[in-house]
């Protein structure tokens, strides 16, 4: 449904976006997950064609959104950020409008225009004027313009940003029904509501993708094996020389352990590699005691941060241990 | 078609139910009946409308920028430029419609000082011709006046700040002719074909010269066409 091809993205030198290809197939709901100015935004002005690309090229529903622009704006349904609206129209003259600017029938406009009013919860709202809403109520008419002409695609930016937290529970949960008919990006900054939305996950940082999987995988694979605590009698001063020369092996902090005759160590492992094996080996060949070695779990929000911050070694604020 | 008439109706809509609309052309009604009085009561005066249209014309200058300076400005600044432009909307669609609805606020307002030429005849007994091709004048000078407004509404986000580049861009176009009166030769003539205010008092006069006609659709076409191009270099920047 959506076709995005080493898309780049240039602002003067500053690369915002640079090189980004994947694909969304029709039904699937993608989140874009990345810090503030990772190019989320940039990537969505992009496919909803309302900034052309500097290279690269984007088709939705099969139309190159630059050459055949207007075939392929008819099938997006786009929220922007900071929600668009007119604040000196009401809420049925808005839809209306919208309605009409995206080639609907009067006849049309007005059934659809009930069931989404309907669907995103406005009855109580429809002759009020939109610049008397709340946040969380005019989010709500973002959505329903979005989805009022029934696109095959749509691009939601940061929909549950500024509204309060019952509302984003139904503001999911709504997404979340979309999804079931609608190929949908979206994109966050929250790592939950990305996992508990999506079908696949692309994390976006500096404008490129550093991983795409679907939410578990990127949860359960790679946690566990990302940091290692270690519990060895023997010489600290030795062990950590040794430990060091294992591949793999990015930091190692020593953990103070009152009172024992052993040592504790936590090891940060580059992503991806389960080193546990050749640290047991390691530590039988000097014929240290093994005490114990386990595997600390690494929380979405971990393999975020590691994924996306400069520094190399992140520090979790809290730790999860996964019991194997 | 269907979209231009889309943005127009809701323009012309949004227009008429803002109190800045009214407060814009009640001042500049208030000013040109002041002028007006001014004018006709003085010993001797015309019976003719040309000091009303030239004082119309000039508060022009200050009311176009006015009406429309919110008409892109305020798209942009709302984030709404956004999702027009990401709909299957055409960039002239667009600016055309906004223009249409602004004209026809413009000709509403143009429309009640018709009620001072009515005093004329009621008062006096004016040429009938000179008052028709005056305001054909006036009605020509208004709309390339909001053409002009309308792309110093596309170039900024701040309605001031289009405001201000719309009135300073016509400034230039009514009053370049005193320069012309420095120079001589080809320079001055083609400084005046420039000016607005010299092809205007040929209206006022009673004469209808097609280069006047065409000089006004012409002004009015290059400026809505360079602002569906600066809608959509926006895009670019």
């Amino acid at each position: 449904m959506i076709e995005v091809s080493d898309l780049t993205k240039n602002f003067g030198d500053f690369p915002a976006v640079s090189s980004l290809t994947f694909s969304v197939e029709q039904g699937e709901i993608l989140g874009f997950l990345g810090p503030n100015g990772a190019g989320k935004t940039t990537a969505m002005k992009i496919i909803t064609g309302f900034m052309p690309p500097t290279s690269g090229t984007v088709e939705v529903a099969g139309f190159d959104i630059v050459e055949h622009s207007l075939d392929a704006r008819k099938h997006i349904g786009y929220l922007p950020e900071t929600v668009p609206l007119y604040t000196d129209m009401t809420v049925s003259d808005y839809l209306s409008f919208m309605g009409t600017i995206r080639g609907m029938s009067s006849t049309e406009i007005k059934s659809r225009r009930s069931e989404v009013i309907d669907l995103c919860r406005l009855d109580e709202y429809q002759t009020t004027i939109i610049g008397k809403l709340s946040k969380g109520y005019r989010q709500r008419v973002g959505i329903a313009q979005a989805i009022l002409h029934e696109p095959d695609v749509l691009i939601l930016d940061e929909p549950t940003i500024g509204i309060d937290p019952i509302q984003v529970v139904e503001t999911r949960q709504l997404i979340k029904d979309l999804g079931k008919d609608h190929t949908l990006i979206l994109s966050s900054h929250i790592l939950p509501e990305v996992s508990m939305i999506c079908d696949r996950v692309i994390i976006i940082h500096e404008g490129q993708i550093v991983a795409i999987d679907d939410p578990i995988n990127l949860g359960t694979n790679l946690s566990g094996i990302e940091r290692v605590e270690l519990e060895v009698k023997g010489p600290n001063r030795e062990i950590i020389n040794v430990l060091e020369s294992v591949r793999g092996v990015e930091e190692i902090e020593r953990i103070p352990v009152s009172g024992g005759a052993y040592h504790r160590y936590h090891i940060t492992v580059s992503l991806g590699q389960d080193i546990r094996t050749d640290l047991a080996s390691k530590v039988i060949e000097n014929g240290w005691g093994l005490l114990k070695l386990q595997s600390l779990g690494m929380t979405l929000e971990e393999i975020f941060l590691r994924l996306t911050i400069e520094e190399e070694h992140v520090r979790p604020l809290e730790q999860l241990e996964v019991s194997e | 078609m269907k979209n231009l008439w889309a943005i127009t109706s809701k323009e012309t809509r949004a227009y008429f139910s803002m109190p800045s609309a009214y407060i814009v052309g009640a001042m500049f009604l208030i000013l040109t009946g002041v002028f007006f009085v001014s004018d006709v009561s003085r010993p001797f005066a015309e019976a003719g409308v040309r000091g009303l249209i030239d004082w119309a014309s000039f508060f022009t200058i200050f009311l176009a920028p006015l009406i429309t300076m919110r008409l892109l400005a305020e798209e942009q600044k709302m984030g709404t430029l956004e999702l027009l432009l990401t709909s299957p909307v055409r960039e002239w669609e667009v600016v055309l419609g906004k223009y249409i609805a602004s004209f026809s606020l413009l000709l509403a307002i143009q429309l009640v000082t018709v009620y001072y030429v009515l005093m004329i005849y009621v008062f006096g007994d004016p040429d009938t011709g000179p008052v028709l091709s005056a305001y054909l004048g006036l009605v020509l000078h208004g709309a390339a006046a909001l053409s002009i407004g309308l792309l110093g509404s596309s170039l900024s986000g701040n309605q001031i700040v289009a405001a201000v580049v719309g009135t300073g861009v016509l400034l230039f176009f009514s009053f370049i002719n005193r320069v012309a009166s420095l120079l001589e030769g080809t320079p001055a003539e083609f400084i005046n074909a420039l000016s607005m205010n010299a092809r205007l008092s040929d209206f006022t006069r009673g004469v209808i010269d097609t280069s006047h006609v065409i000089y006004f659709l012409s002004i009015i076409a290059i400026f809505l066409f360079l602002t569906i191009r600066s809608l959509e270099t926006r895009r670019w920047r």
